[in-house]
């Protein structure tokens, strides 16, 4: 089963291909099963010029995951790129740390995903459109990261059941909770004492003391107007 | 398929590979006899329980447990927040507000978990049962904060921590999580309630004795590896240490919550 082309092709990408699978391989064993075979790795969906579909499985998940940290990290890197006027030195420290969380996030996920990502053959990557914000005044800002940074909370928290492989919801947890503590921040920011208000922890109900959960397709048309494409959750909705 | 090989690999990326089994002669002891027996058919199987054995934890609890787990850092959590709003020194205004807002939640927490357990047949703990330790309770509210920020950014751990454990139930994961995220919105108001960033960077985070152990453990929260990857300096640039812990918050298993060193040190 092995030749020496597959033992070199796969000494030179476990380590890349494979951390997520091999590091704390509890439910990755038949991953590593398929490494010791040789197997070449799933094909990634091809986004078109219009439309990117997330397949049902891990590496859709992830991969929605991914685009949501591309998405969050560009956002930052512009309002680094030409801070609003009234921006504090506090103001653009935290941004300057919220850039560079979502860079790692985003980074980590590409660097995992590998030939997996969606746009691992993109020449160019997608290009999103911070239009519909006021990015020139503190409160603009402000209010824009408070809508993404919720979404993205609300997205994690839909995003971790459909995940098979126990070590992906580990690390998506991992993520979860950072950005939720960027979403307290930049909520008080925005309004004083407002990082768990009740537009986003239900205050009453069976639903009290919850935060949001956004399924794909939710999150899909939360966020349809940044985008240069639209999103097909179909397979992630059936996991 | 070649087992060793793949063992060999892993060995690359994990060090401690051939610790992890019960021991090294153990392992191709195993090995030999499986190839012996001509099994390599079912060899997938094979690897598969070889390597849960070796990775994953001994003996998951069982969803009630993790549960009343829960539970017990809910209730900890209420009365800590009863205590300090009875004891008076919280500030009127947005302080006060803020802590009658996270007691309201944790107080739902507690009877959403308390409702669960027992629709599933289980016995909860109650408020009976767990009290923050009142000798423990600071006098200045200073310090009052400084616990809340322990609290919470244990929770966060705690909760993380357990996920995998509520996998088999997709509802009751989703909820915990649900959870999970409140908590971190709590601790990232905590922290900058005490002039602390909402995140938590690599360099100290300035707890006073004896909540220094929130943040250390088997995996500790200046932590910059992630699946292996050292995120300071492998993801194509490099990135510094306290951004690197920052954007990654991490796991206390239930052990080490419950350590008298953390929370379990906590309860009355």
């Amino acid at each position: 089963m092995i030749n020496s082309e597959a033992t070199s092709f796969l000494g030179r990408t476990l380590r890349r291909r494979s951390f997520l699978r091999v590091a704390g391989a509890t439910a990755a064993s038949s991953a590593l099963v398929l490494a010791g075979c040789g197997e070449d790795p799933a094909p990634a969906p091809t986004p078109d010029t219009t439309t990117l579909g997330f397949k049902q499985d891990d590496t859709g998940v992830l991969n929605f995951a991914y685009l949501l940290e591309q998405l969050e990290a560009a956002f930052y890197q512009k309002v680094v790129e030409a801070f609003p006027a009234d921006f504090t030195a506090a103001d653009k420290a935290a941004f300057l740390d919220l850039r560079d969380h979502e860079v790692i996030h985003r980074e980590f996920l590409k660097f995992a995903l590998s030939t997996n990502a969606y746009d691992a053959g993109l020449t160019t990557p997608l290009a999103f459109n911070f239009t519909a914000f006021t990015l020139t005044t503190r409160a603009g800002v402000y209010a824009a990261a408070r809508t993404l940074e919720d979404v993205g909370v609300g997205a994690y928290n839909g995003l971790a059941r459909r995940i098979a492989n126990p070590q992906y919801l580990q690390l998506l947890a991992k993520l979860a909770s950072v950005e939720a503590r960027h979403a307290a921040f930049v909520r008080d920011q925005a309004e004083p004492n407002s990082f768990a208000a009740s537009d986003v922890i239900a205050d009453s109900g069976s639903l009290a003391g919850l935060d949001t959960v956004k399924t794909p397709a939710e999150v899909a048309t939360l966020i349809a107007s940044l985008l240069p494409v639209v999103l097909i959750t179909d397979g992630l909705m059936l996991l | 398929m070649n087992i060793l090989r793949i063992i060999e690999q892993l060995s690359e990326v994990d060090a401690d590979v051939l610790g992890r089994f019960d021991s090294r002669r153990a392992v191709f002891k195993t090995l030999g006899e499986t190839a012996k027996k001509g099994a390599l058919a079912s060899a997938p199987i094979f690897v598969a329980s070889l390597f849960s054995k070796a990775y994953g934890q001994t003996t998951a609890p069982s969803v009630i447990e993790v549960l009343n787990y829960a539970l017990t850092l809910e209730l900890l959590e209420e009365d800590y927040y009863k205590k300090m709003t009875a004891a008076g020194q919280v500030p009127t205004g947005a302080p006060a507000g803020a802590i009658a807002l996270i007691l309201k939640h944790e107080t739902a927490h507690v009877k959403l978990l308390t409702d669960t357990i027992k629709s599933l047949n289980g016995t909860p703990v109650t408020d009976t049962d767990v009290k923050f330790k009142e000798s423990l309770f600071p006098a200045d509210y200073a310090t009052q904060l400084a616990f809340a920020q322990a609290l919470e950014d244990t929770g966060v751990r705690a909760y993380k921590g357990q996920a995998g454990n509520l996998m088999s139930n997709s509802a009751l994961l989703q909820v915990a999580l649900q959870i999970h995220s409140v908590e971190a919105r709590h601790a990232a108001h905590i922290r900058t309630m005490r002039g602390q960033t909402p995140w938590i960077p690599a360099s100290d985070s300035n707890l006073p004795a004896p909540l220094g152990p929130v943040y250390t453990g088997g995996i500790r929260e200046d932590n910059v590896t992630q699946s292996n990857v050292n995120l300071t300096t492998q993801l194509g640039t490099t990135y510094s240490a306290n951004d690197a812990a920052a954007s990654f918050d991490e796991i206390l298993t239930m052990a080490e919550v419950l350590d008298s060193s953390r929370a379990g040190g906590l309860v009355a």
